[in-house]
């Protein structure tokens, strides 16, 4: 068979199994993401984001970049959709889901109405720990957004629409629990007084600095191009040292920002989104873990997760 | 004795994708073990009810004659939480600790902590439900693990549930309504500002949203028993396969 031969799509529901669409004349070298395109003039309100394309029903998700000739298929391919629901492109999600928690924990500290009683709406509080606390939470997210806009470059295109809800319930959530009681009228400073603020601010900056470190390393090994990985290594820069003995530093410098604010704030919400928030970035840091050392054969035997030596 | 077939199912959920293999013939005979003790012990505080229920010729505070085993028995079932994190069972940790924690939640936290409401009837509503629903799903997991379910068995584990589960939920929340002007009064597991820890917790709230939460949840888990019944009991003549 010459080169010229086309192929023949047709695109089934995965569920329903019946016939949605039928291309013919495709070039054999088209890609998936072109077989995407085409489908969207079909049916506009799929996007190729939401788009979920594979041979077998059961089977995973075609990528991309396939090629549909290089595929198991005759010159005539049936290929079975999937709706993946309403995407965001990444920026957006984390634009969004940082945003909520600055602004949030400004209204929080600024009194706004209805939040305390009515004698303490817009009053300041008395203790500078407080001002310390609101100053540092910001900076948390001023520095999140700026890294998402300037610094991330992210893989996969989107999140469906479901999982950007229920982590903005979170992250908003435990935001406005937590600045409810720092910014309260009745809020109790820390009990060893202005020589805890201090070690726990150090602690949250030096963490900072740590994990902008590391995002800035890890987004260097990106620059680099795809064909070649590389395992992010210790560089002159001190903050990186910490990749000896840890696979994500940046989940461990994180960790230790919120331990560093629930010392500064000595407040039970804190500590807890501290918990949950580790909890969660050990899992991500193991999976990240498991896949550095299936991917590079000489990964360094003395590297875990996210705690040195421990987890 | 042969071996038990491997990887039993004790839901009706088909695991066959997962990668943990299935239990041992040591886990199988300790599991066997453990439904039997857990028939056995919800047998009891059946027995307890009838046999209370008769000598004092009335439903009002059965609870006092059955409150140890069913403290007992409820409490033991928080093992089932560890049978899925060790894999000896193949359900979801996260599904049976919620199930198993939210009946802790109820002996422990409401119906034991505010006195008040023993004596409620709402009490004995959710004991019954409990009581036979536990009696049946505990034997279906005994004859299921030793590959001998009576269809009668499973029939009544998918079917029972139609209505006892909205009784026990009645009974549940009622329960939980009852409580809740006591809570407020004595400010039972409360803590207030200012305290150093800058942390306050409202009882009273927090059993007003665990009713709430009763709203989303009751019949996503009725509507997903009622799926499963579809399933289990809509294919009579591979009983054996389903398993």
């Amino acid at each position: 068979m010459s080169r010229t031969t086309f192929f023949e799509v047709e695109i089934l529901d995965t569920k329903t199994k019946e016939q949605l669409c039928f291309l013919d004349k495709v070039e054999p070298h088209s890609s998936i993401a072109d077989i995407k395109s085409l489908f969207h003039k079909s049916y506009p309100k799929w996007y190729p984001a939401r788009q979920s394309l594979r041979l077998d029903p059961k089977g995973k998700a075609l990528r991309d970049d396939d090629i549909l000739q290089n595929l198991p298929v005759g010159t005539s391919a049936s290929i079975y959709f999937k709706d993946l629901g309403p995407q965001l492109g990444w920026t957006m999600v984390f634009l969004v889901e940082y945003l909520g928690p600055l602004l949030i924990y400004l209204l929080f500290y600024l009194r706004v109405p209805y939040i305390y009683s009515k004698k303490h709406t817009f009053t300041s509080s008395t203790h500078p720990v407080v001002s310390l606390a609101c100053a540092c939470h910001s900076f948390h997210y001023i520095k999140r957004l700026i890294e998402t806009i300037f610094l991330h470059r992210f893989s996969h295109g989107t999140m469906p629409l479901g999982s950007i809800v229920r982590n903005c319930a979170y992250y908003w959530g435990f935001a406005a629990w937590l600045a409810y009681y720092i910014n309260h009228p009745l809020y109790t400073p820390p009990s060893y007084g202005e020589r805890q603020v201090n070690y726990a601010l150090m602690i949250f900056l030096l963490c900072e600095a740590g994990n902008f470190s590391i995002h800035w390393t890890l987004n260097g090994l990106k620059c680099e191009g795809s064909k070649s990985r590389r395992y992010p290594r210790p560089s002159k820069n001190p903050f990186t040292w910490l990749f000896v003995f840890v696979s994500c530093p940046n989940y461990t410098y994180e960790v230790g920002a919120w331990v560093g604010l629930s010392i500064m704030t000595q407040c039970v919400p804190v500590a807890l989104f501290t918990l949950v928030g580790f909890a969660q970035m050990t899992i991500w840091a193991r999976g990240k873990h498991k896949t550095y050392i299936r991917e590079f054969k000489d990964y360094p035997n003395l590297r875990m997760p996210i705690l040195p030596l421990i987890l | 004795m042969s071996a038990p077939a491997m990887g039993t199912s004790k839901t009706a959920h088909d695991s066959s994708n997962k990668k943990k293999r299935g239990p041992g013939t040591l886990a199988i005979a300790y599991l066997v073990i453990y439904n039997v003790v857990m028939t056995a012990g919800w047998l009891v505080i059946a027995v307890g009810l009838v046999r209370a229920y008769l000598a004092r010729g009335s439903y009002h505070g059965l609870y006092y004659s059955i409150e140890k085993p069913l403290k007992f028995f409820q409490t033991v079932a928080l093992l089932e939480i560890l049978h899925c994190a060790v894999g000896i069972v193949p359900s979801s940790v996260v599904l049976t600790g919620f199930q198993v924690m939210s009946r802790v939640f109820l002996t422990w936290a409401v119906t034991h902590s505010v006195r008040e409401v023993q004596s409620e009837d709402s009490v004995l509503l959710f004991v019954a439900a409990w009581t036979i629903t536990e009696i049946i799903r505990y034997s279906f997991y005994t004859f299921s693990l030793l590959n001998h379910l009576p269809y009668l068995i499973k029939w009544a584990r998918y079917t029972f549930f139609i209505v006892l589960y909205p009784m026990g939920v009645t009974g549940e929340l009622l329960t939980i309504y009852a409580a809740l002007p006591y809570v407020q009064k004595t400010g039972l597991y409360s803590i207030t500002l200012p305290n150093k820890y800058n942390f306050s917790f409202d009882y009273h709230t927090f059993l007003i949203l665990i009713m709430i939460s009763y709203i989303p949840l009751f019949p996503q888990l009725y509507f997903h028993m009622m799926r499963q019944r579809k399933k289990v009991l809509g294919h009579v003549d591979e009983y054996s396969k389903v398993e």
